[in-house]
């Protein structure tokens, strides 16, 4: 792990009229950190995300390092109709103009086979939408990737598939992951900076440091049943 | 009127352009679940159609006066209200639908089914210019549009300008709607913008091939539904949207996966 910082944020509040989403978020991520962004619903977790991204306005100040080229990957909710496009996997790459051998290697890379390639988008099943979304995501050598709840509309084994994916890209190209994410199990075993967003609690640090049943239990209410609800 | 008047040629071309620049924009219209947008803009455009009749002046000019007359209103409207885009649609085009029909002249049909008998080379000449700028700016935007249609999050962090391409895209639309109402008139617009992409859909799933069926399927029905009524009294309108209805029906025999 490198000590370069590749991003600062500082005293950073979003609101959307009278309503304070974020409230005054600090923390700092070195390159090649995997930051998992912890909160209930309503938190502002993905309103942060847009905010690091410039989609929104902004009261504070963040910092990226130089050279830092961004993907994002956005809450799965909008699915439903991407799905729905007149795309084959072809044409969707051909959106970023990427040359086809990169391409081919890229869907290799998560376990895609080239035939995908002239599938369209509504014939391809959710899971292989899934993987192709993360090829896409990473294909044009993004540095910093900023992931969504990646982990819903794929089987328990995709899912494995996609975190293992995520953890080799992480480990060979370096990358720097934010992801949001619900699944503690998912951050125990990937991030290692936690960012915790709540109601009037946040926490930045190290999973074991920030992790603690107490502030589990600040974060979320009732740290316990979150857990209940994930695995049913 | 025969097919050698070398007018009535023109017409019949003229028609097949401004169906092919509809059938082209519609297939991204369809993506972005906005076809029935454009049915609404046609009724949008008939208070300047009824006018424009009333007074002599060419339809398509009326209609585009008053879309974009319309199109401030809704995003005053919008603006003032905070109501969603669809009830307004509704408040909007209906108003001036009624509007319409209060100034339409008397034995008025061609307004809101079409007439294509008495149109000047002029108009023509433009038409065919304007129907192939919609066509260049058509191709500029497919792109972009897929990428906005897919995710707007994600093309801004791409640096897709946003509102640029939205603009592009809403004035094509002002502009194939003005266009399609010379020959369709104001009540079936939607047909000229949505049937041809709904049949290019169905057979066809790979981007640009789908986009370029929609065009060829829009230019035909134009075309032959022009054609028909030169050999009929039918109204172009009408027989417009029933060729392109049947190429519809046909596609669903001719599904390719």
């Amino acid at each position: 792990m490198s000590d370069e910082v590749i991003l600062t944020v500082k005293d950073v509040s979003v609101s959307f009229g009278e309503k304070k989403v974020i409230d005054s978020v600090n923390f700092e991520l070195q390159k090649n950190e995997n930051l998992a962004i912890l909160g209930p619903n309503g938190a502002g977790k993905t309103t942060l995300f847009k905010a690091l991204l410039g989609l929104v306005p902004y009261d504070g100040e963040i910092t990226w390092g130089k050279d830092v080229k961004l993907s994002y990957l956005p809450s799965q909710g909008f699915l439903q109709d991407a799905k729905n496009l007149p795309l084959t996997v072809m044409d969707f790459f051909a959106l970023k103009n990427i040359s086809i051998d990169k391409v081919k290697d890229m869907l290799h890379n998560v376990g895609l086979h080239d035939d995908v390639l002239y599938k369209n988008f509504t014939t391809l099943s959710t899971g292989q939408f899934q993987r192709m979304l993360i090829a896409w995501t990473l294909v044009d050598d993004a540095n910093v990737i900023l992931f969504d709840e990646p982990i819903s509309g794929i089987d328990i084994e995709g899912q494995k598939v996609i975190y293992d994916l995520l953890h080799k890209f992480w480990q060979e190209k370096k990358l720097t992951i934010l992801m949001i994410s619900h699944d503690l199990n998912i951050v125990w075993e990937h991030a290692n900076r936690v960012l915790c967003l709540g109601s009037g609690h946040t926490c930045f640090g190290a999973p074991h440091a920030v992790l603690t049943p107490e502030a589990l239990e600040d974060i979320y209410g009732t740290g316990i049943k979150f857990y209940e609800h994930k695995h049913k | 009127m025969s097919i050698f008047d070398i007018h009535f040629l023109f017409v019949i071309i003229m028609s097949a352009f401004i169906g092919g620049a509809a059938g082209y924009l519609g297939s991204l219209m369809l993506t972005k679940k906005m076809a029935l947008v454009g049915g609404a803009f046609g009724h949008l455009a008939l208070p300047g159609i009824a006018l424009a009749l009333l007074y002599g002046f060419d339809v398509s000019l009326g209609a585009i006066i008053f879309l974009i007359i319309g199109m401030l209103l809704m995003y005053f409207l919008k603006k003032k209200s905070n109501l969603s885009m669809e009830v307004l649609s509704a408040v909007v085009f209906t108003s001036s639908l009624s509007i319409a029909w209060i100034f339409l002249p008397e034995k008025n049909a061609p307004a809101l089914i079409g007439d294509v008998s008495h149109i000047s080379w002029n108009a023509i000449i433009i038409s065919i210019i304007l129907s192939i700028v919609v066509i260049i700016i058509t191709k500029y935007i497919v792109k972009p549009i897929m990428l906005i249609s897919f995710s707007e999050d994600i093309s801004k962090t791409l640096g897709i300008n946003i509102n640029k391409y939205n603009f592009l895209f809403l004035a094509s639309i002002v502009l194939v709607t003005a266009l399609g109402v010379r020959i369709i008139g104001g009540l079936m617009t939607v047909a000229l913008i949505a049937i041809p992409a709904a049949t290019s859909r169905n057979m066809n799933q790979h981007l640009s091939s789908y986009t370029i069926l929609a065009l060829l399927f829009g230019a035909v029905s134009a075309g032959v539904g022009v054609y028909m009524s030169s050999l009929t009294t039918l109204p172009p309108g009408s027989l417009i949207v029933i060729v392109s209805t049947i190429f519809f029906v046909g596609s669903l025999f001719f599904k390719n996966k």
